[in-house]
């Protein structure tokens, strides 16, 4: 069994309000040393798989088709053996 | 000309778009539900506003894999007339079907009131019946409508005229006050190069009849009737 530890982050490109917010937040609690916010999801994604090379692959795939929007997210991946 | 209103579990304009099409333009109108794998005999296909999915993960993003979306894409693809309205927009975009993204409103608001859209393009069969700058005063309910589209994508849309509405104050100026929810440039509505899907995230079947405090909306169905008729 494989576990994919997924993160999602807007990309640089894509302004986001959320972070922005969060970042407004944390000064105003004087934490006047913050530069930048971003906020994203985290998926954990377990599945069998028969190798390393192919969990990877499949892990790309989803990300692609589903779990991420390329047009506006980016993402990265750790892979753990469970 | 038949028209389909495809229901995804938690669409909820579906009911609107359905009394728009029979009982104010008075054409023959069917629900598709999701699970539906064909959708031949329909002219024109809409795909309502709502929370498909709950809006799990990204809106649209899982309601584009129902079983319904494969004939919708085809349909699309073969020249169909296809309709996104809010939810649906954000559903037709993650099916690829029109470019770019929609996300998380600038202000971070749920943004619920009338807006003005200005025609930008009358080349299509949505607004063909309209002139270019005319203004539709048509309501947005949403919390995610925020365009986003990369600088060359947002080029290539402008010079194919892709571009249909943007957001404008009464007096037709397209100014940062007039957008709601942080749009680049503007944008209310796109449409796809060949022109036959529409997306747009302000309902105009919520503004059909005088009763609802401006019949704008219809003027984007009765153009596609009369595109319809005209092709005929």
């Amino acid at each position: 069994m494989w576990k994919a530890e997924i993160k999602v982050l807007l990309k640089k490109s894509v302004l986001d309000p959320q972070g922005q917010a969060v970042e407004k937040a944390l000064s105003s609690l004087g934490y006047g040393n913050v530069q930048d916010v971003r906020i994203g999801k985290y998926l954990e994604v377990s599945f069998a798989a028969g190798s390393h090379k192919e969990a990877e692959d499949q892990v790309r795939e989803m990300s692609e088709r589903l779990l991420t929007n390329p047009v506006i997210e980016d993402y990265t991946f750790e892979l753990v053996e469970v | 000309m038949k028209f389909g209103v495809v229901v995804f579990p938690g669409s909820n304009c579906d009911l609107d778009a359905y009394h728009l099409v029979k009982d104010v333009l008075g054409e023959p109108v069917d629900y598709i539900w999701h699970q539906e794998e064909n959708v031949s005999g329909f002219d024109c296909l809409i795909l309502p506003g709502g929370f498909s999915y709950g809006d799990y993960l990204r809106c649209g993003a899982i309601a584009r894999f129902s079983p319904v979306m494969k004939s919708v894409v085809a349909f699309a693809r073969s020249g169909g007339l296809v309709i996104g309205i809010c939810n649906g927009f954000q559903v037709l975009q993650e099916a690829g079907l029109l470019p770019g993204a929609l996300y998380r409103n600038l202000s971070l608001q749920f943004r619920c009131y009338f807006t003005y859209l200005k025609v930008e393009n009358r080349q299509t069969p949505f607004t063909s019946g309209l002139e270019v700058g005319r203004l539709l005063k048509i309501p947005i309910a949403h919390g995610e409508g925020n365009y986003y589209a990369d600088a060359d994508t947002l080029r290539r849309m402008e010079a194919n005229g892709q571009i249909v509405f943007r957001y404008a104050t009464a007096d037709g100026e397209v100014t940062d006050t007039a957008n709601p929810n942080g749009s680049l440039t503007n944008i209310a509505g796109v449409c796809n190069e060949m022109k036959n899907v529409l997306g747009m995230m302000p309902h105009p079947e919520r503004a059909g009849e005088a009763a609802l405090g401006s019949q704008d909306g219809r003027l984007i169905f009765e153009s596609i009737l009369k595109n319809w008729e005209g092709a005929r």
